[in-house]
């Protein structure tokens, strides 16, 4: 998935500014910078997520598989089953367990039998490291669980229509540190299936967890590269100074 | 002396006594000046403003007096009756407590308007001495009224002093009237529940309550004209004919319509729509319904009365409970969207959000997440509904019909609790027949029905609200 | 899931990815969108069902009440010379002229100037109270009495039915001659808003309701008003949480969702046969329709408290006002549009109340507007109802011009409490 040149506005407002970059499957991406950089922004345009505000604008070109997300001939419903999305809140629906992660599968027709779903239910929660936790209480409610266990919850939901980008708005920011780890690990263990996006405001976390990170400012995209290289010998003075802590 | 003369005299005295108190406690408070050292603006030693002094007067002026007026009112007629009854005149009165009655209520007729008629001779002979003791009488109550205000006055007026704290004192009073105020609801509720209570028990004690409360025939004219009580009063077919119209068919109309109206309005209405469009909801609710009702009974149902006739459905009428509760969900409608709008605008946007980054459409969203999501609240809506459809009045009167019938034909006549509680109390009854007095039974049937379906749609709300707070 | 499945390989194999291209998957959304577009237009259909439904109440009221406002008028040649009018002009000056014209038999020479007019039976075609105009028409001007002058009289209620298309067939027979003759013109019935209830329809007003109504609004407001704030400052400001007060909320929140016919029979069990207060008055009225308004004043008004933010009344706390202080000085008249709001909101809504009343018997036949609040009284929702209960049809137009009155009176007050609201909100 790549952008170029990318502009939103909100209103009169430019929240976005000239942004490029690319995402791929190999790598996880973070996206850091101080809040109200417009990180957060950005990750919603590349689902069209943006679509649900009336004032937002978007200029600019973003790709997926080599086709323009913000054509005409681009179906915003498709193009979200294929970018799913993970969001700062674990929002579950007041569904059952099975009903969350069949939700996506259901409404997009891609399972043809009864046990196709139960097949994509079992594989989508085993892959979000949740199928030992919850496999005896499947008809349990999904709100009923834990905040770190509704959240990967969550990501079983983005999982099991098997999307191609995986994008993530802060997911930890509302879990307790072990709740986080384990997010983390899970992270990791879905890196190279699904090309993955997390925006942080946790720096130790954009490093542990990223391959390559962005770092925004003001609605620039101030500099992107490769994880370690950022965070340990940064090119632009104002990344090395948000790293190291000055403002932020 | 007439009563408002006296009342108009004791606010004069009243309002005296607000102005000399006033006056008295200014001249204290600039007599006596306290100097708080270096050149700070003097102080007055009142701990009161004047003016409180002045209304703690007017306030021991008229409370006690006019307190006193309205005791008098109650008891005056009675010790006026002992002394006509003492006079010379009384002693040729029949023995007879009612016949005495009569009489005496003659007289004082007579007393008053003197161009009244009397058709008991005897009467006229009382007018004299009943004159005479109410003029006694008022004019001794006038002067207790006023000696009491005087009293009352004299000892507001020793407590002037700069030290005496008179706004604490009004203070009190203000708060004690403010409790009153809210005791009036409480009050209101057990007028309510006693009025109901009495007049059912009296009821109960003529038929009996299971006869009532399960009985399948109604017919209190059959009662009224003296076959006896007992299977005249059953009211399961009111019951069925109020759950038929006001929870079947209104519901039928409005959970639909106002479900649909709510999710429209929120979900894809721009706000330049919204804003024409809600009012316009609004509106059917602030119809009265006594309009609803005649546009039930005029337009409404004889077209469905032709329709039925021409679809070939048999037992027609024109008083269908159709047009009834079509006409009532109508005006329901406006109520069960504006509950259905508040819970669906208290599910998480991030919940919406959730669905459509998923890829479902704003229906799919809408259909197999937020209503689900929103549903206790819209059932708790939907109860607090049909509460109300159950409790309305006028358009069933209007356009439902009498005939107490058991039938699922909504093209037929079915009456309702309401119905009948209007239909028993505006004959020529006397109060104390069955036929009155079932009434008031069916009126604590509908108290306490919408009373649990309100209790208990609260609490549903209630907890759905905390849920997500 | 009922059976449990295969304990598959942790590292399960990948699902082919899904072809969105495909031809099953380009069909199934575009009928996903088709089911979203019906989905949505159900929605449109639901809102334009229930303005529909308003606008053809409103539309149907409007075209069978308007006529109501207007009559049908003969003209009428009458000889006053010939006519045997028993009447001394000399009288017509004084206070004695109502005295001295009701004596002079003027029902029978209206009767006979119809008669003459329009030929036998000319005088049915006249409403009964034709020859009160003669009588008002004589005493404007009393000269009249020495020439013949040809007057327009109000027409009977058939003709005037007639005239409006919906008559009995004798009826538009009747009317059609008189209108080839050139005899009937249609003028603003003013007698509609200035007299009360009658048994011909084409005699019917709505004033004597419309004045029982104002007087019953007027005690209803004297007394929930302030009953409602000083409860709302009450609970809002000063009441301890205690079992007390848990009581009094219950209380007002129940008594708002209590059915209005419930009032009305506390009403009748209360005031009229405990207290032998008078029956049918506006007293009585508006006494039980205030106890069913208190509750929504209440609560309006504790919203509007609510609205008042605490820095004011720190502020006053602060220079060392007392409490009451506080509450009257600061946060009362802060409230008062917002409770102003709730207020004319609650009185609408005691305005069309019909069932309370009907309990406590104001459905009398008021054939003059009540003249105090004791006096035997109806109130216009009531008159409504009593009206469409009338079998003669020219009762029919009647309703429905009541019935633009009480709408109209209801989009006033509507009106100011939404002008208030607007004007006030969100001032902090």
């Amino acid at each position: 998935m790549s952008a170029r040149n990318v502009n939103v506005y909100y209103g009169e407002k430019q929240a976005i500014k000239e942004v490029s970059i690319d995402v791929d499957t190999d790598n996880v991406t973070a996206f850091i910078g101080p809040s109200g950089c417009g990180k957060s922004t950005f990750l919603r345009t590349l689902n069209r997520m943006n679509d649900t505000v009336p004032s937002a604008r978007v200029e600019g070109e973003i790709t997926l598989d080599g086709e323009n997300i913000y054509s005409s001939g681009m179906d915003v419903v498709q193009l979200r089953a294929r970018v799913g999305m993970v969001f700062q809140k674990p929002n579950p629906f007041p569904k059952s367990i099975y009903d969350n992660i069949a939700y996506g599968p259901r409404i997009h027709g891609l399972a043809s039998s009864k046990a196709d779903l139960d097949t994509i239910v079992e594989s989508s929660l085993r892959r979000a490291g949740l199928w030992e936790e919850v496999k005896d209480r499947l008809k349990d409610s999904g709100t009923a669980l834990s905040g770190g266990q509704q959240q990967r919850l969550c990501i079983g939901r983005a999982i099991a229509v098997e999307p191609e980008v995986i994008l993530m708005d802060e997911p930890c920011s509302a879990l307790d540190p072990i709740a986080t780890a384990k997010i983390e690990e899970l992270i990791h263990e879905l890196r190279g299936r699904y090309a993955i996006v997390i925006v942080t405001h946790n720096m130790q976390q954009a490093a542990r967890v990223s391959q390559r990170t962005a770092f925004f400012h003001l609605g620039n995209l101030v500099e992107y590269g490769v994880t370690s290289e950022i965070f340990t010998n940064p090119r632009e003075e104002k990344t090395k100074d948000y790293i190291t802590g000055r403002y932020g | 002396m007439s009563g408002v003369a006296i009342v108009t005299i004791i606010i004069g005295l009243g309002v005296i006594a607000w102005l000399s108190a006033r006056a008295k406690a200014a001249r204290l408070g600039a007599a006596s000046p306290r100097r708080s050292g270096d050149g700070a603006p003097p102080r007055s030693l009142l701990h009161s403003r004047p003016g409180y002094h002045g209304w703690y007067a007017a306030l021991w002026v008229a409370l006690p007096a006019l307190a006193f007026l309205s005791i008098w009112a109650n008891i005056m007629p009675g010790l006026v009756t002992e002394r006509v009854l003492e006079s010379p005149a009384a002693a040729s009165l029949p023995e007879d407590g009612f016949a005495r009655g009569a009489i005496l209520g003659e007289a004082r007729n007579l007393a008053k308007n003197p161009g009244a008629i009397a058709f008991d001779q005897r009467s006229q002979a009382l007018v004299e001495p009943y004159r005479e003791a109410h003029r006694f009488y008022s004019i001794g109550g006038a002067l207790a009224a006023v000696m009491l205000a005087l009293a009352g006055a004299a000892f507001a007026f020793t407590r002037i002093r700069p030290d005496f704290r008179a706004r604490t004192r009004v203070e009190r009073i203000v708060m004690m009237t403010l409790l009153c105020a809210s005791l009036i609801a409480i009050i209101t509720t057990v007028g309510i529940v006693a009025s109901l209570l009495w007049e059912s028990l009296r009821f109960f004690s003529m038929v009996n309550p299971l006869d009532f409360l399960f009985g399948t025939k109604w017919s209190p004219q059959s009662a009224a004209l003296g076959y006896g009580n007992d299977d005249a009063f059953g009211a399961i077919p009111l019951f069925w004919g109020t759950i038929f119209i006001g929870a079947i068919i209104a519901m039928a109309v409005a959970i639909p319509l106002g479900l649909m109206s709510a999710v429209y309005l929120t979900q894809y209405a721009k706000p330049a729509a919204r804003a024409w469009l809600k009012p316009i909801l609004e509106v059917l609710a602030g119809v009265p319904t006594v309009v609803y009702g005649y546009f039930a009974a005029l337009t409404i149902a004889p077209n469905m009365r032709d329709f039925a006739a021409w679809v070939g459905i048999s037992g027609a009428s024109s008083e269908s409970a159709l047009a009834a509760g079509l006409v009532m969900g109508v005006m329901i409608i406006p109520f069960v969207s504006s509950m259905a709008d508040d819970s669906i605008a208290s599910v998480p946007q991030s919940m919406r959000d959730g669905s459509l980054a998923m890829g479902a459409t704003t229906s799919e969203t809408i259909r197999q997440v937020l209503i689900p999501a929103a549903l206790p609240g819209v059932v708790g809506g939907v109860l607090l509904a049909v509460s109300r459809a159950i409790g309305e009045t006028m358009i069933v009167v209007m356009a439902a019909g009498l005939a107490a019938n058991m039938t699922l034909n909504p093209f037929a006549s079915v009456t309702t609790v309401t119905t009948q509680i209007v239909q028993l109390l505006t004959g020529d009854q006397e109060f104390d027949s069955a036929k009155t007095l079932a009434a008031f039974a069916l009126g604590l049937v509908l108290f306490i029905v919408t009373l649990l379906l309100n209790i208990v749609a609260l609490q549903v709300v209630k907890r759905y609200r905390e849920a997500y707070e | 899931m009922t059976a449990p499945m295969a304990e598959t390989d942790h590292d399960m194999k990948r699902r082919l990815p899904t072809d969105w291209k495909s031809n099953a998957m380009q069909k199934r959304i575009s009928a996903r969108y088709a089911s979203e577009r019906r989905f949505r237009l159900i929605g449109l259909a639901a809102i334009a069902m229930s303005a529909g439904f308003l606008a053809f109440l409103l539309i149907s009221m409007l075209s069978s009440g308007l006529g109501g406002f207007t009559r049908t008028e003969i003209a009428v040649k009458f000889d006053f010379p010939k006519a045997a009018i028993m009447v001394d002009p000399a009288m017509l000056h004084g206070v004695n002229a109502d005295q001295a014209l009701s004596n002079a038999n003027l029902p029978a020479a209206t009767a006979q100037a119809a008669i003459d007019t329009l030929g036998k039976g000319g005088d049915e075609l006249l409403s009964p109270s034709a020859w009160v105009e003669v009588r008002d028409i004589i005493k404007d001007d009393p000269a009249i009495l020495g020439r013949s002058e040809i007057l327009s009289l109000p027409a009977s209620a058939d003709i005037d039915l007639a005239a409006k298309g919906n008559a009995p067939a004798a009826a538009e027979q009747a009317y059609a001659r008189l209108d080839e003759a050139g005899l009937v013109s249609r003028s603003f019935n003013g007698g509609f808003l200035t007299s009360s209830d009658a048994t011909d329809p084409s005699q019917v007003g709505i004033w004597g309701a419309l004045k029982g109504s104002l007087l019953t609004m007027a005690v209803t407001l004297l007394l929930s008003f302030p009953i409602g704030v000083l409860a709302a400052l009450y609970l809002e400001e000063y009441a301890p949480r205690n079992r007390w007060t848990d009581m009094i909320e219950v209380s007002i929140n129940n008594l708002a969702a209590v059915p209005s016919i419930i009032f009305g029979l506390l009403g009748l069990a209360i005031f009229l046969n405990l207290l032998h207060l008078p029956r049918s008055a506006a007293l009585v009225g508006g006494m039980t329709l205030a106890l069913m308004t208190m509750p929504v004043i209440v609560i309006a008004g504790r919203n509007a408290i609510k609205a008042v933010p605490p820095s004011i009344r720190d502020a006053a706390l602060g220079i060392g006002a007392s409490p009451v202080q506080v509450v009257f000085h600061h946060v009362l008249p802060l409230a008062l549009p917002g409770i102003m709001t709730g207020t004319i909101i609650g009185m609408a809504r005691a305005l069309g109340e019909t069932a309370p009343l009907l309990m406590i018997g104001m459905r009398a036949f008021i054939a003059s507007p009540p003249d105090g609040i004791t006096a035997p009284a109806t109130v216009l929702p009531v008159q409504i109802f009593l009206w469409s209960d009338e079998v003669s049809k020219g009762f029919v137009e009647k309703t429905s011009a009541a019935i633009i009155v009480l709408l109209m009176f209801l989009l006033g007050m509507n009106s100011i409490a939404i002008y208030l609201r607007n004007k006030f909100e969100k001032r902090w």
